[in-house]
């Protein structure tokens, strides 16, 4: 069989694990929000101001870790407007959320279209290269699965592991777990409630933003306007799917990246028979489905969407 | 001491004094990208109000604007006022404008005074059906309707370019991926003469006053203000929860269905992939901008509408990115929020408590 052969092929396996990238960066940064009790739907901009200021920052001379940096400080810029909104003032998590999302979008557009008025082909970077370690990428299957991906998607991996560790096994994650579940607690404590979420969104947004960063610095080596496609919301759909655990989101978003890479090779197959769309919509539609499932039973951090202020109870 | 107090109810001035502040320092706001883009400021402003009030066409243009933008303003608000959060007004417009053109081009026949009223109705069903959906997912499974509707913008999206570049596609088109031309008995007709400005916009200022009506004056709207200040108690009280949620989604739905109608029968005449720059969005801004009150939402159309017309003429004449109007959009809806904390909160200081900090700091 045909899908049999996809499936045991290895460079399947690493377009899964490379589609996969930017997604787990995402999960893992709208994990870190919404564990602490605030809901980011700044993501999807968040995504194309680090895809933008990532790119732009090694275009205009900088290496590639400091365009990283830079990305994930842009990130962290938008994250922080997003943290005052809604930890210290309180407004509502969904539209300041969609206003981080524009606001940070069109920042981005403005700045690209600014700095290159009228370019008919993006102008390209030099992006992160596979690893292709020795001994190891030679390794059978495994080698090019694992280790001739690009330092961004080992870097993602180290980030899943360091947040578990951190959620599970620091005080610090105890607290920020406890400040989305119970934030009187916490400020009974005497730790502060606002500092902790303010942290956590920042983080989290430094986080997202290196899932934008992902799409110009490693996927591909050029910005495009509209190039994030959604894929924000879908990491939206896969941290519920996730249930808030990060062992949980890396799974969702490899079985996520497997299920579109495998779509992409079943249109090569079936495209004569199928409109290309049905494909294209099949991410989309997935997410829905995955949301549906978990809907009912997701343990939702206890104080999500709930604003929290000192001195009231 | 300095403390953050809230106010008993916010004043009649302040509800409309803060968004028209927040407004106009978005507009002034916009001074920064304007000098980081190397452009005159002045010279930038006035560009822009020449683009909005410099001839009788600039005007008509910028009311054609507001027309979606008045339709999918109202679909955020009447939703948003239930906190049903409907994101997906993007989708449900093309939803609207997809039905318009299947009624509207050709497959039936008959004189404006039947085919005008078919593809309204056609178009308002398919964007109430758009919203039916996501709305099922959120009372039957609790699926949260931010993500599914975001998500069905997407899908909507791909699959109106599969229609168009399959049953949909007008044989005629050279190869471009549109639809047949709307027939001429189903075009909304223009108001002036010479102008773009069609009758889309008068439907749009009567479904405004009509909700205004119904959010206001009816059981209806009453109960979906009780659904959204507090679901429990109105659970408590006995209001159907589910079925006021329900009807608020195909009413939101509806509106943004109307919204892709006017676009396809009034301006452009046929269906494409870019017909809307994202009017679904946009209305979120407007809806916030009107401090969710459908007649607010005209005004904050006019504005919103204003300041992409505005940029438009400015962006051709000076050669500023033209993405300065979303610039100024997403500004000015962050601005709202934070003039909508300050308008129901004061600040205060309180004497007796200055007292016990200083005895306080003096026993210590």
């Amino acid at each position: 069989m045909e899908i049999l052969e996809i499936l045991l092929s290895e460079n399947f396996w690493a377009a899964a694990l490379r589609i996969a990238t930017p997604l787990i960066f995402g999960v893992l940064g709208a994990l870190i929000c919404e564990k602490s009790g605030v809901l980011n739907l700044g993501i999807e901009g968040i995504f194309a101001a680090g895809a933008m200021a990532g790119w732009m920052a090694v275009w205009l001379g900088a290496g590639l870790w400091t365009g990283l940096l830079c990305a994930a400080l842009t990130g962290a810029f938008f994250g922080l407007i997003h943290a005052i909104l809604t930890v210290p003032l309180g407004l509502s998590q969904h539209v300041s959320g969609l206003g981080i999302t524009m606001f940070a979008t069109s920042v981005s557009y403005f700045t690209y279209r600014t700095a290159l008025p009228q370019v008919s082909s993006p102008p390209r970077i030099e992006p992160f290269q596979p690893l292709d370690i020795p001994i190891l990428s030679d390794i059978p299957f495994l080698g090019p699965v694992l280790f001739q991906q690009t330092a961004m998607t080992w870097l993602a991996l180290f980030l899943v592991a360091l947040v578990w560790w951190v959620y599970n096994r620091t005080p610090l994650g105890q607290a920020l777990r406890a400040v989305g579940d119970n934030p009187n607690a916490v400020d009974a404590q005497g730790l502060s409630v606002y500092g902790l979420r303010m942290g956590a969104i920042v983080a989290g947004s430094a986080c997202m933003a290196l899932g934008g960063a992902f799409l110009t610095m490693s996927a591909f080596d050029a910005f495009f306007f509209g190039m994030v496609n959604g894929r924000g919301w879908i990491c939206i759909a896969l941290v519920i799917f996730a249930s808030w655990r990060p062992g949980k989101a890396l799974l969702g978003a490899l079985l996520f990246g497997a299920f579109d890479a495998f779509q992409v090779r079943l249109q090569t197959e079936v495209g004569a028979f199928v409109p290309s769309q049905v494909f294209l919509m099949a991410p989309y539609i997935l997410s829905i489905l995955a949301l549906v499932i978990v809907a009912r039973r997701a343990e939702y951090p206890r104080a999500l969407l709930t604003p929290w202020f000192k001195g009231q109870r | 001491m300095i403390r953050i107090e809230p106010r008993e109810a916010p004043s009649r001035r302040l509800t409309i004094g803060v968004p028209v502040a927040s407004a106009l320092l978005a507009l002034l706001l916009a001074a920064i990208p304007l000098t980081f883009a190397g452009a005159n400021i002045v010279e930038a402003y006035q560009e822009m109000a020449k683009g909005i009030f410099g001839s009788m066409f600039a005007f008509t243009e910028m009311l054609t604007r507001a027309t979606p933008l008045i339709f999918t303003g109202l679909a955020a608000t009447l939703a948003f006022r239930a906190k049903l959060w409907n994101i997906g007004a993007e989708g449900q417009l093309y939803l609207g404008a997809m039905a318009a053109v299947i009624v509207g081009t050709g497959w039936v026949d008959g004189p404006p005074m039947l085919l005008i009223p078919m593809i309204l109705i056609a178009g308002a069903l398919a964007g109430a059906l758009g919203m039916a959906g996501p709305a099922y997912l959120k009372t039957r499974f609790g699926a949260d309707e931010v993500v599914t509707t975001l998500l069905l913008n997407f899908i909507i999206l791909i699959f109106i370019q599969m229609m168009l570049e399959g049953p949909l596609k007008d044989p005629m088109g050279m190869g471009w991926p549109q639809s047949s031309p709307v027939v001429d008995n189903a075009l909304l007709p223009q108001i002036l003469p010479r102008m773009r400005l069609h009758y889309g916009l008068v439907i749009a200022l009567v479904a405004a006053v009509i909700a205004h009506i119904m959010l206001s004056k009816s059981v209806w709207g009453l109960k979906l203000r009780a659904v959204g200040e507090n679901a429990a108690a109105a659970l408590h009280a006995g209001i159907g929860v589910k079925r006021t949620l329900m009807s608020a989604a195909l009413i939101s739905g509806a509106l943004a269905g109307l919204a892709g109608v006017s676009e396809v029968a009034g301006l452009r005449g046929y269906l494409t992939t870019d017909l809307s720059p994202g009017y679904g969005y946009t209305g979120i801004v407007v809806a916030m901008l009107a401090g969710l009150s459908p007649l607010g939402v005209v005004i904050a159309a006019l504005f919103i509408a204003s300041v992409f017309v505005g940029a438009d003429t400015m962006s051709r004449a000076m050669g500023v990115s033209s993405y300065l109007a979303d610039l100024v959009v997403s500004m000015s809806l962050i601005c709202v929020l934070i003039g909508g904390f300050i308008a129901r909160f004061t600040i205060k200081m309180t004497p007796s408590n200055k007292k016990a900090s200083a005895t306080d700091s003096g026993a210590a």
